[in-house]
């Protein structure tokens, strides 16, 4: 169809998704104006980039996803010369000039060349096997490695990372995601959704690693073998796939002279910085806004194509929306959830159905969403979010989706409870139906939430229906019922007590902070100030030498192994075995407060020394001058082993009838490090006359002639508490297997800040004596506290001089201390 | 399955007092949910990091017995004062809970770009 002269040469450089959707707007709305040429790199037809994925996972294959075929270009009369780059433009003689001396001139000219994946500048980046994840070719590369098995690394846990990574293992490799943040795809979703994400993919394969830096790509014969990580650990692979983030390709324009910020700059009509060129895609930049995604594109082609057939067009930017393609994983997210002033968030998870929700509130509207698992809701959430609707009214079914909440509307909460259909679901976690309630209600005579749990098991999962259960007691049965309350719950982010906490970790093998909150069905997002500590607490001492510490769950103290003061300051408390020390342990304390000019030196009430008043940035130099005197840290701070008080004993005293300061020292020696539900303290008397204060203490022993007693539950600050007789015993190794044994009871049953007293009056003498005095049971009692010592007795400070969380002890810049000259 | 991402929106950035901008390091170098200091002529100012990535600047002084925020356990949008156990806002520095209104932590002037930590200060 040769061209009439009249009409004007439009050229298109890049055959890609905007290209070739800009032509089709254009084409839409006048098919005759121009005669169209497109330039595309890529040897062949226009496909739909984001379907790669697909095609590298094996469930499309090139065919399905091409966009327009060859039959397009030529029924439009469009002349495509495809695996031809363009290399360079004319501005003043409107020509551009491509490989093999082709010259094309033209009228209007559109940039649509995409943008260039980022390629990290590692040593070994251009070894054979280190792909990016861009275009068909990269695909082709990949599905041939994958042909031959073996191991992947993707570098990137963005959208694109994950895509790659489940492609790779669908098509028969294993795959490893190495991300530099904590989180996956940080970017839209939170730590618990993130974490969620995590387990989704860890059960179809594909292994994370995250927080992780990459250092180098190690090769042999030119060909990838690994990458090594800045902590030292090498990810053998035979494949490398580089998803690290894109960059706006703009080399040409900026060759032609064309503004270009990040991206090439265009007008609202998309027009360049010269008014015969013109941009559409991710090649551009609006408004300071670079685009990563296609539907921004479709709007942007709209608006060129309104410009280019006679009206100006004017794009004012669009809302991104996204999809992962990662068959089965239901993710949504919308909007902010980094939040600010007057953030509020609402939080549900079904352990059972695996689904976490979040949606935030700002000043009564919703500002945002994070939907994991179940995200049928999304469009729902994404609309009162674009409307900018006030929520007030329906906030408290908000979180359970728009099906419940416009059941709900405008009825009072018992009218709406009535009015609920016997089919309605009111406790999701265990599909128990409104009917099967009400008649179990009637029918078995329940009186009580507990009864209704035990009959139907509603709200006896996650209890966030148990107000609606509650109501209908109330309902079916009048006056007769009185809410009750069961047992005390952790604090305000859930409503389990503690011992259900525990077995829980216990039995369903819960070993990270994450998958308690999952699993436990936590109604906060990450926790607060007194659920974190506890859960650290439980995971430790369910998991020794397996759970990773949490220490941003601890308290500052405990964090870093000090106690701060009311100044900001710190005190160090070396350990003192026993109440023992020395000339030379003296003499580097003496040194130490010289050197440091640390202000008090104290003798504390339990018999070692206290240096207060030193600086946080001083910490571990004033520990590594006690370390190389031999000291350690004393735990003044831990909720866990801290003193162990002696008198003199045999050794010394004329009543002494054991050597009380003996074993006070092997105990301490053996015990320290230990985490426990809330400090405890020792104290050992060589006789009734009973120095060493041992039946004040957590635990005390009195020795007498014809052996040792041992005294659990005493305490002597806000409360005055003398101990108990548990029992007596002959020999010093029998005390010691007590001891820890009755330790280790309390470790396991002991609720967090509940000290051994409490803990008593909550469980009974009689329980204790009967796990500690059964042989059995005291020796498997005293195993599992020695197992879990070798995690234990490792002095943190002597780990911090060498360089442990150095971060805590250094401010994070000094570029700011002084005043600007 | 049909899953939706929609990217966060793009938020104009806040007309800012003249200030003379500093970079004090990376969003990862704080912990999530963790805090570092920047020591500077009126006091240290508190950065922190939420869970969910979020990146605030306080003064680091406690509004009830001028605890340093930066040493407490930072949960949702808030910290607890290593202290007293206070709960402050982050994002308002004002004490939550039944210590509302009792003073507040100033906010420090901050911007994040491109994964960096800038303070501001004013001219
Ligand atoms: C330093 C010391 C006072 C002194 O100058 O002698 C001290 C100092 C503190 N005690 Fe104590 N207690 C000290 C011996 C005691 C004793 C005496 C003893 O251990 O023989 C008791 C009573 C015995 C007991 O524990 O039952 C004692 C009962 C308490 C209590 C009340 C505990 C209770 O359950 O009733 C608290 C509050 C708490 O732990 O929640 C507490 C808390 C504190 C804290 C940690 C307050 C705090 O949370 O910051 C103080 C830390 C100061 C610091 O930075 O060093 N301190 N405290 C003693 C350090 C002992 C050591 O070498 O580790
Ligand atoms: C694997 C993968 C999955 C994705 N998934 C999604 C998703 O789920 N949702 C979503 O919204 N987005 C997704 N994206 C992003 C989406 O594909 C891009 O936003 C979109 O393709 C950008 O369109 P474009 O036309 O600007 O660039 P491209 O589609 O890259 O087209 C640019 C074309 O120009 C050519 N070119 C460049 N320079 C020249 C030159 N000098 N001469 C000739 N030709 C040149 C290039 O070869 C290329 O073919 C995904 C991307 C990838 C790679
Ligand atoms: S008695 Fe009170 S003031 Fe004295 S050290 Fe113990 S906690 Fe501090
Ligand atoms: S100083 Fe912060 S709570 Fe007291």
């Amino acid at each position: 169809m040769p061209a009439p002269p009249s009409r004007e040469r439009l050229v298109v450089i890049g055959n890609g998704m905007a290209g070739c959707r800009a032509v089709q707007e254009v084409l839409r709305r006048d098919p005759d104006r121009y005669e169209i040429v497109i330039f595309g790199a890529e040897p062949r037809v226009n496909y739909d980039r984001i379907m790669l994925s697909p095609v590298l996972a094996g469930e499309k294959r090139f065919e399905d996803i091409v966009i327009n075929d060859e039959a397009w270009y030529r029924d439009n009369g469009i002349l495509l010369h495809s695996g031809v780059t363009v290399e360079a433009i004319d501005r003043e003689a409107r020509t551009v000039h491509a490989a093999g001396d082709l010259s094309v001139g033209y009228d209007r000219l559109i940039l649509a060349t995409g943008s260039d994946p980022v390629r990290l500048p590692l040593p070994g980046a251009e070894l054979a096997g280190v792909v990016a994840f861009r275009d068909l070719d990269d695909v082709q590369a990949m599905v041939a490695a994958a042909g031959e098995g073996g191991q992947a690394v993707v570098i990137g846990g963005g959208l694109l990372g994950i895509e790659a990574a489940y492609g790779l293992v669908r098509r028969g490799m294993a795959a490893t995601v190495v991300h530099l943040m904590d989180v996956l795809m940080e970017r839209q979703l939170d730590a618990s959704a993130g974490f969620l994400l995590e387990e989704a993919l860890a059960a179809r394969g594909v292994e994370t690693v995250l927080g992780a830096s990459s250092e180098q790509i190690l090769g042999e014969d030119g060909r990838v073998t690994g990458l090594k990580l800045t902590d030292g650990r090498i990810l053998p692979c035979s494949l490398l796939v580089m998803a690290v983030g894109i960059r706006p390709s703009t080399g040409l324009a900026k060759a032609a002279g064309l503004d270009v910020g990040r991206g090439v700059l265009v007008d609202d009509a998309m027009r360049t910085s010269d008014p015969h060129i013109f941009a559409v895609g991710e090649c551009l930049e609006h408004r300071g806004q670079c685009y990563g995604l296609v539907a921004p594109i479709w709007d942007m082609c709209r608006t060129l194509a309104q410009t280019l057939t006679g009206d100006e067009g004017a794009y004012a930017g669009s809302v991104l929306s996204t999809r992962l393609k990662v068959s089965g994983v239901d993710v949504f997210s919308a909007g902010e959830f980094a939040g600010g002033e007057g953030c509020e968030d609402i939080v549900f998870r079904d352990a059972g159905r695996g689904v976490y929700k979040r949606v935030v509130l700002r000043q009564g509207r919703v500002a945002g969403a994070v939907l994991f698992g179940d995200a049928a809701d999304g469009g729902w959430y994404f609309d009162l979010m674009r409307s900018g609707a006030e929520v007030g009214d329906i906030r408290e079914t908000l979180i359970f989706g728009q099906a419940a909440t416009e059941g709900l509307r405008g009825l009072d909460p018992s009218a709406a409870v009535a009015a609920m259909a016997d089919q309605a679901e009111v406790c999701g976690c265990n599909g128990v139906c409104k009917g099967t309630i009400t008649s179990a209600i009637a029918g078995q005579g329940l009186a009580t939430l507990e009864a209704v749990r035990a009959a139907t098991k509603a709200s006896a999962s996650c209890g966030a229906c148990t107000p609606l259960v509650e109501k209908l007691l109330k309902l079916t049965l009048g006056d007769g019922f009185q809410a009750q309350t069961g047992p005390k719950s952790v604090c305000g982010c859930t409503g389990h007590g503690h011992d259900h906490v525990r077995r829980t970790i216990v039995e369903q093998g819960l070993k990270s902070m994450p998958a308690a909150m999952q699993a436990l069905e936590w109604t906060t997002p990450d926790g607060c100030g007194s659920c974190r500590p506890a859960l650290n607490y439980y995971l430790l001492c369910a998991w020794p030498g397996e759970y990773r510490d949490d220490k941003q769950s601890r308290f500052i103290n405990e964090r870093v192994h000090a106690n701060i003061q009311k100044d900001g300051t710190y005190s160090v408390v070396p350990r003192m075995w026993g109440g023992l020390t020395s000339a030379a342990e003296l003499r580097a304390i003496a040194d130490v407060v010289d050197r440091f000019a640390i202000p008090t030196v104290k003798v504390t009430g339990g018999q070692r020394i206290d240096l207060l008043g030193v600086k946080k940035d001083d910490l571990p130099a004033v520990w590594a001058d006690l370390n190389a005197a031999g000291m350690v840290s004393g735990h003044a701070y831990a909720k866990g082993l801290r003193t162990v008080k002696t008198c003199v004993g045999s050794d010394w005293c004329r009543f002494g009838t054991q050597d009380s300061t003996g074993l006070g020292v092997r105990l301490e020696k053996f015990m320290w490090g230990s985490w426990t539900p809330a400090k405890v303290k020792l104290g050992v008397s060589g006789c009734p006359r009973n120095c060493a204060e041992a039946t004040c203490k957590d635990i005390g022993v009195v020795c007498v002639d014809s052996g040792y007693e041992i005294h659990v539950g005493g305490a002597a600050g806000l409360h005055i508490q003398g101990t108990e007789l548990l029992t007596k015993v002959t020999t010093e190794q029998e005390a010691i297997w007590v001891i820890c044994a009755v330790t280790q009871l309390y470790r396991e049953e002991g609720w967090y800040l509940e000290r051994i007293y409490k803990w008593m009056a909550r469980v009974g003498l009689d329980h204790i004596r009967a796990q500690t005095e059964d042989p059995d049971s005291r020796r498997t009692l005293y195993d599992r506290f020695a197992f879990s010592q070798r995690f234990s007795r490792i002095d943190p400070w002597a780990e911090r001089v060498a360089g442990r969380h150095a971060e805590e002890f250094t401010p994070m810049s000094r570029r700011m201390e002084f005043e600007p000259t | 399955m049909t899953i939706h991402l929609l990217e966060p929106p793009v938020l104009e950035p806040p007309v800012l007092a003249p200030m003379t901008w500093t970079d004090v390091g990376a969003v990862t170098d704080i912990p999530l949910r963790g805090a570092r200091r920047v020591p500077t002529p009126s006091g240290d100012v508190a950065v922190f990091r939420t869970g969910d990535g979020g990146v605030f600047a306080l003064i680091d002084r406690c509004p009830h017995k001028g605890g340093p925020l930066s040493q407490g356990i930072v949960h949702g949008r808030a910290v607890t004062c290593p202290l007293h156990a206070w709960n402050i806002d982050l994002a308002t520095g004002q004490p939550m809970g039944a210590d509302q209104g009792k003073g507040c932590a100033p906010v420090a002037p901050l911007r994040v770009e491109e994964g960096r930590i800038l303070l501001g200060r004013p001219r």
